[in-house]
């Protein structure tokens, strides 16, 4: 697998659900893309939702992702077109939800204070490594499961196959 | 001792496996296993599956799948919390599709608005239990760990996933254990605990952990005060959080079942009985706290996360503007109860909005007077539900305003509006701070706040 090219959205520590995705929308908003895309980071910061391009990452510290269990603080992040969270450490809810959703994240505490916002950095998924400004930063292997949930698009995805393969 | 038998019934030899914690009991029961340790990956199927307002849209995400119906619909348990009763035609839509989920799918235990939070209600009424598991799409689920079970918040993909084909996997956690002795002073409460704990060890303090509480000081601890330690490790990180059943657990517990169910109130105790696990005394913990109760002091989460701590001591006179007591974590009778003997016969400076965490809570409190205290100083009462815990529904904040709440949560926007302000305490610290119209503590009113 080749290495892939994405521009970074830095953010701090213990960045929590609420302000990834407000809670006053949780029973409003859950399917649609262009809503959910919207309100990404709306209490973080103001400026993401309109300037965030297809295919960027978001770099952060520690705890990623604490808070509520509400999947949509994973899937308004995948309809603004991020393609990855890479940072210190996550929640745990957060963790499956992203996995579940076809939201790869990467446990990397070491290239976080490396990177700023607008940093390009490159994602070696195979090779579980990241290149940033001419260094490279490794990752633990996802285990099997998890990146073939990950390859299906979610475990719903991932189910549905399954459970259409053994009818046959 | 380890009193596990195996799946064919007989007693296992006790040299097969190492003494067990409470979670990895309650995981290899519900994994029909003789035994677990940490790090190994099981499948559990869980007694209880958790959803509330968000059940229409895992219903959604469930019909991407091919199973067309909920394989145990028995083990579902849906409440009508979160936005109860509706604020919006839009949130009235949501319940009526949950409601219609209910009937085709054939979902006995279907809870609704005014009934209470989903944690409150399930404990309650007996859904949940020692020795049982639960999974539930909210992140307060290790709340039922006060009761002896094992409880972890998962995400509504996930929950959709169990309903199709009722189990999932789950890693083994290691164990915190926090050992409790003493007692705690008047005035400070299990809420003041868990704050000053998590002000230590951070809200990622307990990620992918489970929490046990140990130690005698749990006797000291009424049930209600058990339930904010368990409903609180959810802001340390936790995946559950539990305690061994005692006394205290069966006599709650009896008495519940005799007002919720009636009709199989003795059959269900014994269920209970049956399921109850206690964990082996040697068993090996990954880390382990001691707290001495009657050390703790009167604490404050400062805006704007919950481990943003100091002691009340040192931010009282911080302007207030409205008061919140509720919620899962602080909206039972004994905390309606402390904020009701603060207010009797005083007059509110501020606004202070409380909601029993249930029906019977709520019932309790009328009772008692304690409603009638609150009316009579000048406070709100709202239905049974979540209230603006997270900025769904009636109560939400004006921007710049601050709020002092026994919720569990402060997080910026949480209440509706990014522009505002949130202290958590515990419920007679909010009241006292809704007379004073500052941060205080009850003990601060002493004489002169008669209004």
């Amino acid at each position: 697998m080749t290495k892939t090219k994405h521009r970074v959205w830095k953010y701090g520590d213990k960045v929590n659900t609420d302000v990834i995705f407000p809670g006053k929308y949780t029973y409003t908003i859950s399917g649609d893309p262009a809503a959910l895309a919207r309100h990404a980071l709306e209490d973080l910061d103001p400026a993401f939702a309109s300037n965030v391009g297809i295919g960027d990452v978001i770099v952060a510290g520690r705890n990623w992702g604490n808070g509520s269990s509400r999947e949509q603080a994973v899937t308004c992040l995948l309809a603004a077109g991020v393609h990855a969270v890479i940072a210190a450490s996550f929640a745990r809810i957060y963790y499956r939800n992203a996995i579940n959703s076809g939201l790869l994240v990467i446990e990397c505490p070491q290239i976080v204070e490396a990177v700023a916002t607008g940093d390009e950095i490159e994602i070696d998924l195979a090779a579980t490594q990241l290149y940033a400004s001419g260094r490279s930063y490794g990752f633990p292997q996802l285990p099997g499961q998890v990146l073939e949930i990950l390859d299906a698009g979610g475990i719903i995805p991932w189910l549905r196959a399954n459970a259409l393969a053994d009818k046959q | 001792m380890s009193s596990i038998t195996g799946p064919s019934g007989e007693a296992q030899s006790e040299a097969h496996w190492a003494p067990m914690t409470l979670t990895e009991k309650l995981l290899a029961r519900a994994s029909k296993r003789e035994s677990v340790k940490p790090g190994e990956i099981v499948v559990v199927e869980p007694d209880v599956v958790l959803s509330h307002d968000n059940s229409a849209a895992i219903w959604e995400i469930f019909q991407q799948l091919p199973h067309g119906k909920i394989r145990r619909p028995d083990r579902l348990a849906i409440t009508l919390d979160h936005a109860a009763p509706p604020p919006t035609a839009k949130h009235a839509q949501n319940h009526a599709q949950i409601r219609q989920l209910v009937r085709e799918q054939g979902i006995s235990k279907f809870y609704e608005i005014g009934r209470g939070i989903c944690h409150q209600v399930l404990c309650e009424e007996g859904v949940i239990g020692p020795g049982f598991t639960l999974l539930g799409a909210d992140s307060h689920s290790p709340h039922c760990g006060w009761l002896g079970a094992f409880g972890a918040g998962i995400g509504r993909s996930e929950v959709a996933a169990l309903w199709a084909t009722g189990e999932l996997w789950l890693r083994v956690p290691e164990t915190m254990r926090i050992v409790l002795t003493g007692r705690l002073k008047p005035g400070v409460t299990t809420k003041d605990l868990t704050i000053h704990m998590i002000g230590q060890l951070s809200s990622d303090g307990a990620t992918y952990l489970a929490v046990e509480f140990a130690g005698d000081g749990i006797s000291n601890l009424s049930p209600d005060a058990r339930a904010v330690l368990t409903n609180m490790m959810a802001e340390m990180g936790a995946k559950n959080a539990c305690m061994a059943p005692d006394a205290i657990t069966w006599d709650w517990l009896e008495s519940s079942l005799a007002r919720s169910r009636p009709q199989d109130a003795d059959e269900r105790l014994a269920t209970f009985r049956e399921s109850a696990l206690y964990p082996d005394a040697d068993a090996a913990c990954a880390v382990e706290h001691h707290v001495e109760l009657s050390a703790i002091e009167p604490m404050v989460s400062c805006p704007h996360t919950v481990d943003n701590v100091q002691p009340l001591s040192s931010v009282a006179h911080t302007r207030v503007d409205v008061g919140f007591i509720g919620t899962c974590t602080n909206g039972r009778l004994e905390d309606i109860a402390s904020a009701a003997d603060i207010v009797r016969g005083k007059r509110l400076r501020r606004r202070l909005l409380v909601i029993p965490a249930s029906s019977m809570v709520l019932r309790d409190a009328i009772e008692a007077g304690h409603i009638a205290a609150l009316l009579d100083a000048g406070a709100t009462i709202g239905t049974p539900g979540c209230g603006p815990c997270m900025g769904n529904h009636m109560g939400v904040l004006a921007p710049g305003e601050v709020c002092i709440s026994s919720a569990n949560r402060n997080f910026r926007g949480r209440m509706g509006q990014r522009d505002a302000e949130i202290y958590l305490a515990n419920p007679a610290v909010v009241a006292a701070s809704c007379v004073a119209g500052y941060l205080a503590h009850p003990a601060d009113l002493a004489g002169g706040e008669q209004a």
